[in-house]
């Protein structure tokens, strides 16, 4: 327990440095979790931007009951880890940052649903969709990355 | 073998994806007490490639390397999943819809994204303008404004209980329709569909 505490500190100490503690191996776990994540996006149509159409259309079931089931199976688990106090894989107590409320939400909520039906992507179907072949989705994305940049550089003049 | 083959072709439905999907927040929690959020991935890559001085982009991008990966793998997913398991029908969509964008001039169902837009060919005309950049552009820009997308606020932030996430998600799900229902015709027509 002490030395986890002192490799916490020491990590904390060269937060400028490259953090090799979190490179490697360590990183690894999270491209599987992507990689099953990515198969399964795709094998549900879920980059489909017919799918996304459909939804938006309100003529299939098929997009709400993923994103209804994908939030109970998420609410489930939460409330599973916080009653029986679930640890961490290195034993910290879980965290799930506070959200705040800001304007932000309702107007870049709609902006990104204006997006997302031109597109027929949110950004993690982005990447999926570059994967399978669609590789012009790559000018998608880096629109999305000026996008970002483009609200980073005025966020403190907008609303919120 | 072949029957699981068969099986695994086809297309999934929801009620085994979305389960599926909903699982890699408590996935994320355990392996690394991390929440489960895609549209920080953009944000990341502005602070790595031109943080600018802009105080939104100057902090610490190396500890959230680990999302860089996990969006790295989305993409080596979806190529494993077109490569190796690709379902060798056309998209089979509601017919209702089939009849809505075939006004719009939508009609080739044989790959998961309509070829008539999504294709080198139009990248310096209109429909590149308008379907990659500005699509592109309000997705990113919204998302962030929005602080998170259908990953970062429908599914983790409702999971979690969180009602600014529930306000987000409402007017994800508005700007589409209006813009499905209104914008996009238009839109196409303009392009030249």
């Amino acid at each position: 327990m002490k030395t986890i505490e002192k490799n916490k500190i020491a990590k904390d100490a060269v937060c400028d440095a490259p953090n090799m503690q979190e490179s490697g191996e360590n990183l690894l776990k999270y491209l599987i979790v992507g990689v099953l994540f990515g198969i399964i996006f795709v094998k549900a149509e879920v980059v489909s931007w017919f799918r996304i159409q459909e939804m938006f259309r309100l003529q299939s079931f098929h997009m709400y009951g993923i994103i209804g089931s994908a939030i109970a199976v998420g609410a489930l688990s939460i409330f599973l880890i916080k009653k029986f106090n679930i640890k961490s894989l290195k034993g910290e107590v879980i965290n799930i940052p506070k959200k705040e409320f800001r304007k932000g939400q309702i107007i870049g909520g709609f902006i990104f649903g204006l997006g997302w039906a031109i597109t027929g992507a949110c950004p993690g179907p982005l990447y999926a969709q570059i994967g399978t072949g669609f590789t012009v989705v790559a000018v998608t994305l880096l629109s999305a990355i000026a996008g970002t940049w483009v609200y980073g550089r005025f966020a403190d003049k907008l609303p919120n | 073998m072949e029957q699981f083959i068969e099986w695994i072709t086809q297309p999934w439905p929801w009620w085994v994806a979305g389960p599926l999907i909903g699982l890699t927040v408590p996935i994320l929690l355990i392996i690394g007490n991390k929440s489960f959020g895609i549209s920080s991935s953009l944000r990341h890559v502005c602070a790595m490639c031109a943080p600018a001085n802009i105080p939104f982009f100057t902090y610490n991008w190396r500890k959230e390397m680990w999302n860089m990966m996990f969006v790295f793998g989305v993409l080596i997913g979806g190529f494993i999943a077109a490569t190796f398991i690709s379902n060798p029908e056309t998209i089979v969509v509601a017919e209702s819809t089939q009849r809505d964008l075939a006004a719009l001039g939508i009609t080739d169902y044989s790959r998961l994204l309509p070829v008539e837009i999504f294709n080198w060919d139009n990248l310096f005309t209109l429909k590149g303008l308008i379907f990659f950049v500005f699509g592109g552009f309000m997705v990113g820009f919204g998302t962030r404004y929005a602080g998170g997308c259908t990953s970062g606020h429908a599914i983790m932030g409702i999971s979690s209980l969180q009602w600014p996430s529930v306000v987000a998600t409402i007017f994800f799900m508005l700007g589409g329709f209006i813009t499905t229902h209104f914008l996009l015709g238009p839109l196409m027509a303009l392009a030249g569909f």
